[in-house]
């Protein structure tokens, strides 16, 4: 099998601030394959937009900073890229889409002139080709009449069409890599109905490799093949979407999925299973398992020892002293 | 909680400390002056008339033959104070007008409002030379004076904030529990907009220093033989060829009380401001 | 069945906004347009919707922090409209509203327990020591800690935050609870401690909640009936288990078909709407929901359906079906 695309090994991005060392992506390893859909799931603080802005290499310096391990991206190291050399990468290979579609195009310039933009910037086109190509990624990205639409301004769309904007923008020039950072989080349900879809049709027809950060169970249900749970700076558990939704293995996985509201059984109203306690204060890790303070089945090793990333079946791997 | 994070901030800012240090020794300069001050400031000394620099007189004498040292070190007393009154006329007011016409808005907002942009419309110092010339010109009618001028500053600024705060939830939650508007404005959104007024009043301190000091230069404010820094420029101005040391060094005093307050204040906002952090 | 605490009929609140400086007409944002609904005690009713279908400002219209201009709220009996303000303050103790958001709900210069003991204070139910064992008490039905009350809200984590927002809705012992997104902004695990709580207190105390979200799954879950709205207008009500299994306006449908499973394996047959949400300012003519619907006929665009009675039970808007 070929190399993977993107390939994480021991990913650790600290912020230095005041208060002490903020570990927010704290031995991240993983890897995705070309045309592979990857759901990042956790809640918040648990490094997963850290992790999408350490590969695009936007952590802001000098307060964050990526202390160690590597991320290869088509056999380069972006660790170690130069600022220039990520310049072209940005946008280009790796383009991003975020989750306020209010705030992430500009006010005031046309959605044609952003789309354009961003494709003049990384390939020798004419303004006209480049106009001619934004037209052709809204009415790409299921935008009714792009023609007219493409000389409307941002305020003037409404939230769905500017994430289908956003999108448009991301794949104009044809990246191998597409992070979307939680792109339906901030819409109402059908319209993230119409985002998902779009996004798995175009999954097909334009072959990106997508990493998808949500904290939505359901979203990565949707849309992932394969499915990296984070909690507290690492990856806790990782498997294919079906393993990961029939036999989750890690306790904080396992009370994830409990925690979910389900239709009503037999009995009504039963308690849902609620995760005790709070995510931990990333400036002051537990030794051992960052998650034995919530664990139901914590022994005395998860406070010894911080558990490595276990290997069961196939791809399925998980973080938790109880599978060795 | 809070006080304490602040001053552990306010430790770790070198503008506010740098700023706070030139206040504090102005300060303790004015509450030790009877006691340090080599001669007394009011006493006329013929024979020594615009002296320069020498032991007995370190900042030489003025045209009445008058210590100049000492005179400095009573003017911080005078000016210190003329700050603090100052801003305390056109704080209350101005922060009483700025949560009633941001709270309920226009009927009350747009008289009051129109109102403090035509007082904005005069340059500072013309409407406070203004108010001088109704008043008289003396010390307290300068503090008066320099007082109304500043008032629709904290108006517009404690206005503002309220305008955001109303909005916030919690005033909402108040509401729905029954709470009065009287409650609200004063239990509420008062006390979150004391942050940004602290900041303003500190700046404002150097500010209304300043426009005291430029009424004393016109002869608006204070009134010989007070020794009053602006008065004392004023006075200096003449001799400026054969003896500058007269009028440098209330002007170095002013400068120094000026930036003390402006430093102090910047380095407040970047600490209380969570915004900018 | 239990007696009904509170009815809704047609209301009506109309936001009148300033277009351009020479507009002669206000242009009216019709943000609540006809709405009926009814809360029976000590049960849940579920309201769904997208953002912008009204149901926040009909919260507000319910605690009368705002006057509808059309319709009648009626609670135990009494029309609300008609209250004077002394009416209207001791009716405040009544209904209280658990906000979506934590941080902007709570005073930040505010300890917890002036937070939580404000509501006491305001209507003079208690003072002094009693007034503070009353807030030791309601911290331990949140279940938060006695001592934690010297603290400020930003001491707190979200779902911390959010258990003080309920202990402070809690403190007049109200009769309805209008619980506004309540957990939406909190992480998933954190999320089900506070909805769990909620469950507790309405078995403990008898509450009767109106429980708005967009989460679908929740509300299937916390509800006994529940109410769909669209543009400011109920488009559907009915028990909770009819209208989960059997939608019957095209809209609930679309929306119900279009939450995300948990389950991969079993794709959903979706319904996709066409298009976004119209705007509230000018309103489609007829059925509100006819420019989206799959199953318009012409008649809908010139007749505006009523909610009427199905054969289940269910009251549906619907000329089609």
């Amino acid at each position: 099998m070929a190399a993977p695309l993107l390939e994480i090994q021991g990913l650790k991005t600290f912020f230095f601030t005041r208060k002490g060392v903020v570990k927010a992506v704290d031995g991240v390893d993983l890897s995705l394959n070309e045309g592979e859909t990857l759901g990042l799931v956790g809640e918040s603080g648990c490094g997963k937009t850290v992790t999408a802005l350490s590969i695009m290499r936007l952590i802001s310096e000098p307060i964050g900073r990526i202390t160690e391990g590597s991320i290869n991206f088509e056999g380069k190291d972006l660790v170690a890229a130069t600022e220039s050399e990520m310049r072209k990468i940005r946008g280009n290979r790796i383009s991003m889409i975020f989750q306020e579609p209010m705030t992430s195009l500009n006010p005031v310039l046309k959605v044609g002139d952003q789309i354009s933009e961003a494709i003049q910037l990384h390939q020798d086109v004419s303004k006209k080709e480049a106009w001619d190509r934004s037209i052709e990624m809204l009415r790409l990205v299921g935008i009714p009449s792009p023609e007219s639409r493409v000389n409307e301004y941002p305020h003037q769309m409404s939230g769905g069409m500017r994430q289908r904007v956003m999108i448009g923008m991301a794949l104009s020039c044809h990246p191998k890599l597409m992070i979307a950072d939680e792109p339906t989080t901030a819409l109402d349900v059908t319209i993230q109905a119409q985002i998902l879809d779009l996004i798995n049709r175009l999954k097909e027809r334009v072959g990106s490799a997508i990493l998808l950060i949500t904290h939505n169970l359901g979203v990565v249900a949707e849309v992932a093949q394969y499915v990296g749970v984070m909690y507290a700076g690492y990856i806790v558990e990782y498997a294919d979407v079906i393993t990961l939704f029939k036999e989750p293995r890690h306790p904080y996985t396992v009370g994830l999925f409990q925690s979910i509201p389900k239709k009503k059984g037999s009995a009504k109203r039963e308690r849902l299973q609620a995760i005790p306690g709070l995510v931990p204060d990333l400036l002051e890790l537990p030794k051992g398992c960052k998650f034995q303070d919530r664990c139901s089945r914590v022994f005395q090793r998860c406070r010894e020892e911080a558990p490595l990333l276990l290997k069961l079946n196939g791809s399925h791997q998980v973080r938790c002293w109880l599978y060795e | 909680m809070e006080k304490v994070e602040a001053l552990v901030e306010l430790k770790k800012n070198k503008t506010a400390m740098a700023g706070l240090i030139l206040i504090c020794f102005l300060l303790i300069l004015a509450l030790i002056g009877p006691w340090i001050s080599p001669h007394p400031p009011l006493v006329p000394d013929p024979i020594n008339r615009l002296k320069g620099p020498s032991w007995s007189h370190p900042f030489g004498t003025d045209s009445l033959g008058r210590d100049i040292l000492s005179r400095v070190i009573y003017g911080s007393r005078i000016s210190i104070i003329i700050g603090l009154i100052a801003v305390s006329i056109s704080l209350v007011p101005g922060t009483i007008l700025g949560l009633l016409s941001g709270f309920y808005g226009r009927k009350v907002d747009e008289p009051i409002m129109r109102g403090m942009d035509i007082m904005l419309a005069f340059p500072a110092i013309l409407l406070a030379i203004f108010i001088t010339a109704i008043l008289g010109p003396s010390l307290l009618n300068t503090m008066i004076a320099v007082g109304i001028v500043y008032i629709p500053h904290y108006a517009r600024i404690v206005r503002s904030s309220v305008l955001s705060l109303k909005e916030q939830l919690f005033v909402q939650a108040v509401r729905s529990l029954g709470g009065s508007n009287l409650r609200i404005i004063f239990l509420h959104i008062f006390p979150n907009t004391i942050p940004p007024i602290i900041v303003y009043a500190t700046l404002g301190m150097g500010t209304a220093v300043l426009q005291a000091a430029a009424l004393g230069f016109l002869g608006l404010g204070a009134q010989p033989p007070t020794p009053e820094w602006g008065a004392m420029l004023s006075e200096g101005r003449q001799y400026i060829q054969n003896a500058p040391h007269v009028a440098a060094f209330p002007g170095i005093a002013i400068f120094m009380l000026v930036l003390g307050f402006n430093l102090f204040g910047d380095g407040l906002r970047d600490i209380l401001d969570p915004s900018l952090r | 069945m239990n007696e009904e605490i509170l009815i809704i009929q047609r209301l009506k609140k109309y936001y009148p906004i300033r277009r351009g400086f020479f507009a002669q007409e206000p242009v009216l944002v019709k943000a609540v347009d006809g709405v009926d609904l009814t809360i029976r005690r000590g049960e849940t009713l579920g309201l769904v919707g997208e953002s912008g279908c009204g149901k926040s400002t009909l919260g507000r219209l319910i605690l009368r922090l705002e006057d509808p201009d059309e319709g009648t709220i009626t609670f135990e009996g009494e029309n609300i409209l008609s209250f004077d303000d002394d009416q209207l303050r001791k009716f405040r103790r009544n209904i209280q509203i658990i906000f979506q958001d934590p941080y902007s709900s709570l005073n930040p210069r505010k300890k917890v327990d002036f937070i939580i003991g404000e509501p006491l204070a305001i209507h003079g139910l208690a003072r002094g020591k009693e007034l503070e064992e009353r807030v030791v008490e309601l911290m331990k039905v949140v279940g938060l800690r006695a001592e934690q009350r010297f603290l400020y809200p930003h001491q707190f984590s979200g779902g911390q935050r959010q258990r003080i927002g309920i202990a402070r809705a809690l403190a007049l012992q109200p009769k309805l609870v209008i619980a506004d997104e309540p957990v939406s902004s909190l992480d998933v695990s954190i999320q089900a401690q506070i909805v769990n709580l909620l469950l507790d207190l309405q078995s403990e105390f008898g509450l009767t909640y109106l429980f708005i979200s967009h989460d679908l799954n929740l509300i299937e879950y916390v509800s006994d009936w529940v109410a769909v709205m669209y543009l400011g207008k109920t488009v559907e009500w009915a028990n909770q288990e009819v209208i989960y299994d059997h939608p019957i306006h095209p809209y609930s449908e679309a929306l119900f078909s279009a939450v995300p499973t948990t389950d991969p394996l079993t794709k959903r047959k979706r319904i996709l709407l066409e298009g976004d949400v119209p705007s509230p300012i000018n309103p489609p003519s007829g059925c509100r929901f006819h420019t989206r619907c799959p199953l318009r006929i012409d008649f809908c665009e010139k007749e505006e359906p009523l909610l009427n009675k199905r054969p289940n039970g269910s009251l549906v808007a619907c000329h089609v079906r």
